[in-house]
């Protein structure tokens, strides 16, 4: 089975100090790949070069095109990087102010990918709209109000519905709950889980909650100080921690 | 005249101006930067087209100006006048005698023919502007053709009011290219910029741009396969020549609710009512 996205040697660092380093896995179609890491560890600048918004210094990503099977995104052309980024990719921002247009309605934020890609049917966008709303469990009348006048949470589901509407296969995600209540942020994960599941996406976590990973990841890598210390099975690193920080990491989540 | 050099600016701008027309020329709706100059003028009271116009004046042309489709407004009478004195060109009020128009707002009724140049004051010239407010990032859109977002605009303008309200600035796409801004003209005269027998060219003193469409370019302006583009019009003949096909001012008369609809094009409409057209307003 081909790999979805091969990483080989990520390396990316900000003058002599290190974002990450020699960062290497597969990721398979319909898998949720999970990254976890104290703040500083380098997790979302490894999430930024994946996803092409940072040039990684060394490094390669192989994604599986649709049309012209595995590409190397690092080298690839911009526009060509650029039109993936809209079309087979989605991110999921941490704040839904950076991943949405605050001052367009939420239909225009949901239809912006498709006529970026070309549909220039006024109806046909709307339809999508008010589909994908429905999807995140956002009520159809407020497809023309602004995100400014949405809750959180409410913003969040939006921007993940802005994302999916071109039908993604690779969704990159950084603390999607983060800033979120609890009981929020559990229905967002139970809305992600469902999305992940039906659309058969694969996914990429960035957070620092080990609750979000053991819902959402099947796999799990920890990394720590730009270097990635331990991966395997969600439940496994979870359950059993080897690496004496991811050790750390579990025994400091508070148990309730 | 004494004093001044001619046409006001000095031979090294004018050929700074010149070279960014040529390139503007060579990649029709592109956005060339040029280092705009003091004009003595306000910035908004159409320095770039000033500067543009300049630039192309040469001492044989005869020179038009016109503010909202009017020759006898203050802005286009200071202009004139401006090279009048620095220029010592013949200047004219008769569109098919010109053979420089300076314009703000309007383009002339009458078809420009070959051998014209018009000449556009935009405020500002980059359509995607309040969309995107960063400019690094509206160049690579521009560089890269990524104009969804300006379809956004347009779907809000429907998802608002139930049709495409925007009814000046109304974007284009150059040559199935370049999207453009055509400076705040009623959408009533995009057609008109399409295949066009004159030279456009148009000059953003304060944001530093020139960009023009060079003679017989397809000009297509942007809309939805259900909404389509509908170059509007005011429902009414002209009061003074009774004209059905010009764009037309609507204008009050007194306190009584008492208004007349008047060509915004006042060399047109005069040449009608010379020609014996006359409106239910006309003495």
């Amino acid at each position: 089975m081909t790999p979805l996205l091969s990483v080989q040697g990520m390396t990316r660092s900000y003058g002599n100090h290190l974002g990450c380093s020699d960062v290497s896995f597969d990721l398979y179609p319909g898998e949720v790949m999970g990254i976890v890491g104290e703040s500083g560890s380098g997790k979302s600048t490894l999430l930024n070069c994946l996803a092409g918004h940072l040039t990684p210094d060394a490094g390669s990503v192989i994604y599986d095109t649709r049309g012209h099977g595995p590409r190397d995104t690092v080298t690839m052309s911009e526009p060509e990087r650029r039109m993936l980024g809209r079309t087979d990719w989605a991110f999921v921002h941490q704040r839904a102010s950076d991943g949405l247009r605050m001052g367009v309605s939420a239909g225009g934020n949901v239809g912006e990918r498709l006529m970026a890609i070309g549909n220039r049917h006024y109806g046909d966008i709307r339809g999508h709209a008010i589909d994908w709303l429905d999807r995140v469990e956002i009520d159809a009348g407020r497809i023309d109000d602004r995100p400014v006048t949405f809750s959180g949470g409410m913003q969040q589901r939006l921007q993940i519905a802005r994302n999916l509407v071109t039908g993604p296969r690779l969704v990159f995600m950084d603390e999607p709950t983060g800033g979120l209540d609890v009981s929020v942020q559990a229905r967002l994960l139970d809305l992600l889980r469902g999305l992940v599941r039906d659309m058969g996406l694969s996914a990429i976590i960035v957070t620092h909650d080990l609750a979000v990973v053991r819902l959402l990841a099947d796999r799990l890598m920890v990394m720590k100080s730009g270097r990635v210390v331990e991966h395997g099975l969600t439940d496994r690193v979870l359950d059993d921690p080897q690496h004496a920080y991811t050790q750390l990491l579990v025994s400091s989540v508070l148990q309730v | 005249m004494s004093g001044y050099n001619f046409a006001y600016l000095d031979e090294q701008t004018k050929r700074m101006i010149r070279r960014a027309i040529l390139k503007a020329l060579a990649i029709p709706g592109y956005q060339v930067p040029f280092a705009s100059r003091e004009m003595p003028m306000p910035y908004g009271w159409g320095t770039g087209g000033v500067q543009v116009s300049a630039a192309v004046l040469t001492p044989e042309d005869r020179f038009k100006v016109i503010d909202q489709g009017a020759d006898d407004t203050t802005n286009a009478v200071s202009i004139r006048r401006f090279f009048e004195r620095t220029a010592g060109i013949a200047t004219t009020t008769a569109t098919r005698d010109a053979t420089v128009i300076q314009t703000r707002h309007r383009i002339p009724e009458e078809p420009l023919r070959e051998g014209q140049i018009l000449v556009y004051q935009v405020p500002i010239p980059e359509p995607l502007r309040f969309l995107e407010p960063r400019e690094s990032e509206t160049r690579k859109m521009h560089s890269l053709a990524e104009y969804g977002l300006m379809h956004v605009k347009l779907y809000e303008d429907i998802s608002r009011h139930g049709h495409i309200a925007t009814t000046y600035a109304y974007p284009v796409k150059v040559e199935e290219r370049y999207v453009m801004d055509p400076s705040p003209i009623p959408k009533f005269d995009n057609p008109k910029l399409s295949d066009c027998a004159a030279i456009q060219l148009f000059g953003a003193g304060r944001e530093q741009r020139i960009y023009a469409l060079p003679p017989y370019t397809t000009v297509a302006s942007l809309d939805f396969d259900d909404h389509p583009f509908d170059p509007s019009r005011a429902d009414h003949p002209c009061g003074l020549c009774g004209s059905v096909e010009t764009y037309l001012d609507e204008v009050i008369m007194d306190d009584a609710g008492g208004r007349m609809f008047v060509c915004s094009d006042t060399d047109h409409c005069e040449t009608r009512q010379n020609a014996g057209y006359r409106g239910k307003d006309a003495g």
